[in-house]
């Protein structure tokens, strides 16, 4: 199917069953049964998990396949969102130009940013990307205000020009839409004593993020997918063959901005705000962490990892002492407030907490990330089968070639 | 003259402070190869170990004061300080006064502890692992430390002065001929500077002149021949990491006066410190404390109003400037070794 | 790339359960309420975004522990605190129109993005229909503009910058809180009268919108009295050590330093100030003297013994001997055992007016809420006679002057209050230049 093999044809309808089935999915829990805490299904978080599930595909185009671990890939997200409301401010609410023009915009800062930090490998060539990112964090802050509206973030106003939409006399904001449809629109469906949103925004993003998977599947297993595997596993060797690596490199590079501008657009879509935090340093780390948790190199692996850490950070955020208490009343007082205590330091303003055990637990526990995880548990689950070693299945998506010792 | 004197002096300071980060960095991260993320965490708990001396110093004993009324109306409790008790109120009030220096002390052990643990405990798993898995299993680490250390003193920073006898400020103007108030420069940050340059050099001789440190020289050189000969140099890795631990604690401590410490100091100096150990060069040390003064010295150029009016903005990214310059110029830094963390 | 085979089919059955529940759905139309989240059960629910991680975390707590007060004493729990010396009776401590009181709370991490998300969540999720918060202008304006589009009320936590309520107003937004111009109107007397009219002023400015306002407005008030402006200098937000900004000073002429920082950067750039001897100098024949507009008593903290003797502006202090305030330290103090902060108080505050309004406009529609709340006068909060203007949705009231007191009695006794300046004094007309450039639209009910 569209030029997949069996298997990755089988993987990516999976993967499309899953997105339609998100809002669904991710209200696993009746109203009113304690639970519903837990739920994640309202549009906002299934949005950021589609958008960030974006970011971190492209980012795993040039770190799972060339090993260059970017830590500036924030700068491009934040230009993506910058480039797109700028788009609703002047031109249209229709999200499409605004998306384009964020990719468009997004590869032009990566061709610089790549063509100079492609210069050096390694550690070198993540502090370049990290200072790019930086400088473009801490000038969109102060000096560039009067474009990026600096503290306070981009936002639209009723002044705009927006050419496209022609005059209204309307004294609120205009919603972002494709074609008149509104992203913000959604579709309640009340079932199974729980309420499903379907929400067009998320529905957009997950079209995207589906196109932007196949891409990704397509570009893993291309001939460039290859070159860049091969760049990962020993550039010199490369070199000697009379091959220039650089071209490679630099397209992965510029792809993978452009995959994150496209994410930040998208951001900007579905809430049109841009703010200069999106391209702090920590929004960098993020997106590699997501990467890492979820299984670099692997295809899946960084979308689990984006649906991990938004999960944990909407979620648990809010677990307050009052939620905690409403859960554990039916315990005797004073264990009560014993248990409440210990939850409360994981979640509500412990939630932080929760975030880091994570990742030490899953880092320490499954080097192969979440998704060396779940390979874990179908192992277990395929009792018949002989009994397996980890190292028996040897799948180079999979697991991380060790990197040498740098001593 | 007189205003690039001035910042040269406040640069050395900013230098001496990024030196001292960068020094502990470098000799887990250019040596053991090893990406440390909780490197600032360190730096961090090394500075709450100032402020928990002062804590425990003046812990106190209440008696209450019918004379006086709290906040609420109810009669007011006068907090003693144990140490006031106990020694008088002379001495036991220089004790308190005198927390952040005598902190040092305190801090040594602690932060060699610290260090030992977080080696045999998690990062001696992880030397074969790759620098992405690091990178994240110590972000998780030093989102840990942070978070045990916002339950126990909360989130604002908390004022930790140093003793009042270096209180004030010195007038170098005066000394070479300038006009008074011209170059000032505190007395905390003299010490600061002295400090700095003492424990450099002290680390510095120890791995240069002692037999532990020509070993431990060797084994960054190559660990595997150095392994071959008989020597447990996984012992001696775990004593280097604790030295570094040790390092960034003392400058943490000593930071505490200049920057009241919070919970999340420790994020803040990190982008910056893995900036100066890569500028400096990997595996290098003195590449890592020349790095230290260059930023230092520079980012103060770069706020002087003189400067700031021709190119506006450039105080906040002038380290980053640099950064490219010296990478783009100098592949390895400045002084960097072939090979290293390279691939 | 393969996923495991169980892994697969477990899903596919799972979306097959889920799906057979789509057989009988009945359809919420969403035209049925006339604005969004209508509470229609027993309860009405509230949204409180605090940063909970982050350099604001303490203050985030602080109001966190205001709100969970307030919304006990809506519920007719506790004492009851301010709500008993509030001049509106509106409220009957059964909840809002009858209706019990519950909030949902979130991490706004001071960041605009995480901000929003963590907004929209309780407006998607939990059905808030009230939003209030914040301890940054930043994030305050960014919620305050999707509380506009999502058609709920916004309640400005502490919000000081003069945009919130000037070119960044809304129709659905509402401060209680000063702003810069104000602290500057109300700190410019003061410093006259204490450092006399012939001075010269160097000002070091936190390089974000916050500062800039915070700079423009005191300049702007100290110029009129006379003062010159030396130099205005912006440094990086966080910038952490601040002593090649402040080490020039002395040598610039000027005798008054101004640090328009706030939070972090404000103990740190105080502290360098403190430590670089700058108090005990000497220039043009005259102390030199600092001067903080904007103080937080908890951020004050952190700069320990050097705030004594340094003025500065507050929006409310818990030595104020009014019967409100003291209402509300006694029922505060007694829950948590130590007094309220300025931002505790802004959003009990705004906790309080929001359910008032509501009870007084008979309905939860944000419309209907804003009717009640512009250009309502009240008095018993502990600011004295207050408005909420119309024109811009700002409260005007008294605002407070205070300065580091020299000897301490408490952890919590730092500040003293030299003058309370009365609103007349800092109310400025709504069409005043700083505030320009901004419309509040129309209120929008959503749905």
């Amino acid at each position: 199917m569209l030029g997949l093999n069996k298997t990755d044809s089988k993987f990516l309808l999976i993967v499309i069953l899953l997105t339609i089935f998100t809002p669904i999915l991710m209200q696993p829990f009746a109203a009113n049964s304690g639970l519903d805490q837990f739920n994640g299904g309202y549009p906002d978080l299934m949005q950021k998990v589609a958008i960030f599930g974006i970011f971190a595909v492209g980012f795993n185009i040039l770190f799972g396949l060339t090993g260059y671990l970017s830590f500036g890939h924030a700068a491009f997200l934040g230009i993506g969102s910058y480039a797109a409301v700028w788009m609703f401010k002047l031109l249209t609410m229709n999200v499409i130009p605004a998306i384009l023009l964020a990719m468009i915009v997004s590869g032009l800062l990566a061709v610089v940013i790549g063509y100079i930090s492609l210069r050096r490998s390694g550690i070198y060539f993540s502090i370049l990307t990290l200072a790019f990112a930086q400088m473009c964090y801490k000038m969109a802050y102060s000096v560039l205000t009067p474009i990026t509206n600096g503290e306070t973030g981009l936002q639209l106003s009723l002044s705009d020009p927006r050419v496209l939409d022609g005059a209204t006399t309307s004294t609120s904001l205009p919603v972002t839409n494709i074609f008149g449809l509104a992203m913000n629109s959604s579709y309640k469906v009340e079932a199974l004593n729980r309420v499903f949103t379907f929400n067009v925004g998320f529905y957009f993003c997950a079209i995207i993020a589906i196109i932007a998977f196949y891409v990704a599947i397509r570009l893993f297993r291309s001939p460039f997918g290859m070159m860049l595997r091969a760049v990962k596993s020993n550039q010199q060797r490369m070199n000697y063959m009379g091959l220039n690596t650089k071209p490679y490199t630099l397209a992965a590079f510029v792809i993978s901005g452009m995959y994150a501008g496209l994410a930040g657009g998208l951001l900007a879509a579905m809430d049109p705000l841009a703010g200069a935090d999106r391209m702090l340093w920590t929004a960098s780390g993020e997106v590699v962490i997501m990467t890492i948790l979820g299984g670099a190199g692997t295809l899946m692996g960084p979308v689990l990892g984006a649906g991990v850490i938004k999960y944990l950070e909407n979620i648990f955020s809010k677990i307050n002492e009052t939620v905690l208490h409403s859960w554990f009343h039916w315990l005797p007082d004073g264990i009560e407030e014993v248990v409440v205590w210990i939850f409360a330091r994981f979640t509500g303003e412990g939630w932080h907490l929760t975030l880091g055990i994570t990742f030490m637990l899953v880092v320490t526990f499954l080097p192969g990330g979440l998704v060396e995880g779940l390979k874990r548990l179908a192992r277990l689950a395929r009792k018949g089968r002989k009994k397996t070693d980890k190292f028996d299945e040897s799948d180079p998506d999979h697991t991380p070639p060790p990197s040498k010792h740098v001593v | 003259m007189d205003a690039i004197l001035l910042q040269v002096l406040n640069g050395l300071d900013k230098g001496s402070a990024y030196a001292l980060i960068a020094l502990g960095l470098t000799l887990i991260f250019g040596t053991l190869g090893v990406v440390n993320f909780a490197h600032g965490a360190i730096f961090m708990i090394g500075a709450f170990c100032a402020v928990t001396l002062s804590r425990i110093l003046s812990l106190s004993f209440e008696t209450i004061d019918p004379t006086k009324v709290d906040f609420l109306g109810n009669p007011a409790t006068i907090k003693t300080p144990y140490v006031e008790a106990w020694f008088g109120p002379e001495f036991g009030g220089a004790l308190i006064d005198w927390a952040v220096p005598l902190a040092i002390l305190f801090s040594i052990p602690i932060m060699i502890a610290v260090g030992f643990i977080m080696e045999r405990g998690l990062i001696k798993h992880f030397y074969k692992r790759p620098h992405a898995d690091q990178i994240l299993v110590t972000f998780g680490l030093a989102i840990v430390l942070q978070e045990v250390i916002k339950y126990f003193y909360g989130a604002n920073p908390i004022s930790t002065p140093a003793p009042e006898v270096f209180k004030g400020s010195f007038d170098f103007g005066a000394m070479f001929g300038f006009d008074p108030n011209v170059i000032i420069y505190p007395y905390w940050r003299m010490v600061y500077f002295l400090f700095a340059a003492v424990v450099i050099g002290a680390v510095f001789s120890f791995l240069r002149f002692t037999t532990f440190g020509m070993v431990v020289r060797a084994g960054m050189a190559d660990r595997e021949t150095v392994g071959l000969l008989g020597i447990d140099i996984d012992r001696r890795f775990t004593i280097m990491f604790g030295l570094a631990a040790a390092v960034a604690g003392m400058a943490g401590v000593m930071y505490a006066p200049i920057l009241s410490p919070n919970y999340h100091m420790g994020m803040d100096f990190l982008v910056l410190s893995f900036v100066v150990v890569v500028v400096g060069g990997m595996g290098s040390l003195p590449g890592a404390v020349a790095a230290g003064f260059l930023l230092g010295v520079l980012e103060s150029f770069a706020s002087m109003n003189e400067i700031k009016s021709i190119i506006p903005g450039i105080d906040q990214i002038i380290i980053y400037v640099v950064a490219i310059i010296i990478l783009l110029t100098r592949p390895r830094g400045l002084l960097g070794k072939r090979g290293v963390m390279e691939e | 790339m393969s996923n495991s085979l169980l892994t697969r089919r477990g899903l596919l059955k799972t979306s097959a359960v889920a799906g057979a529940g789509l057989a009988l759905p009945t359809i919420f139309t969403s035209g049925a309420s006339a604005f969004t989240n209508d509470p229609t059960g027993s309860t009405v629910t509230l949204g409180f975004n605090v940063p909970q991680s982050g350099a604001y975390a303490d203050e985030g707590a602080d109001e966190l522990r205001a709100y969970e007060l307030a919304v006990e004493h809506l519920n007719g729990g506790g004492d009851g605190g301010m709500l008993n010396t509030f001049s509106s009776k509106a409220l009957e401590g059964n909840g809002i129109l009858g209706k019990k009181v519950e909030f949902v709370t979130g991490d706004t991490q001071t960041k605009s993005d995480a901000a929003r998300a963590s907004a929209k969540s309780m407006i998607e999720k939990d059905g808030a229909v009230m939003i209030t918060g914040g301890s940054s202008s930043g994030v305050a304006i960014a919620v305050q503009g999707l509380c506009q589009e999502a058609g709920v009320i916004f309640m400005a936590g502490l919000t000081h910058s003069n945009d919130t309520t000037g070119k960044d107003k809304k129709a659905n937004g509402f401060r209680h809180f000063f702003n810069a111009y104000m602290s500057a109107a109300a700190l410019a007397p003061v410093l006259k009268n204490l450092y006399g009219s012939d001075r010269k002023a160097y000002h070091l400015t936190a390089d974000y919108s916050w500062g800039w306002t915070q700079e423009e407005s005191i300049a702007a008030a100290t110029e009129a009295m006379g003062w010159q402006t030396v130099e205005k200098v912006r440094t990086p937000l966080g910038a952490g050590d601040f002593s090649s900004y402040i080490a020039p000073v002395l040598n610039s002429g000027a005798d008054v330093l101004v640090l328009n920082h706030y939070g972090g950067d404000m103990v740190n750039s105080l502290t360098n100030a403190v430590q670089f001897g700058l108090r005990d100098k000497q220039v043009n024949g005259k102390n030199f003297e600092i001067v903080v507009p904007l103080y937080s008593r908890l951020m004050a903290r952190g700069a320990g013994k050097n705030v004594a003797g340094i003025h500065g502006s507050t929006n409310w202090h818990w030595s104020l001997q009014d019967d409100a305030s003291k209402a509300f330290v006694k029922s505060f103090g007694t829950k948590y055992g130590f007094p309220p902060s300025q931002a505790a108080h802004t959003v009990y505050c705004q906790t309080l007016l929001y359910a008032d309004a509501v009870a007084r406009g008979g309905s939860f529609n944000p419309c209907a809420v804003g009717e009640a709340l512009e250009g309502f006068e009240f008095d018993g909060l502990g600011n004295g006679p207050t408005l909420y203007r119309a024109d811009d949705h700002q409260c005007f009231k008294d605002v407070l002057v205070v300065r580091g007191k020299e000897n301490p009695t408490s952890e919590f006794d730092l500040l003293e209050i030299v003058e309370v300046t009365p609103a007349a004094q800092v109310t400025y007309p709504a069409d005043h230049p700083m505030f320009a450039g901004g419309a509040l639209g129309a209120c929008n009910p959503g749905a």
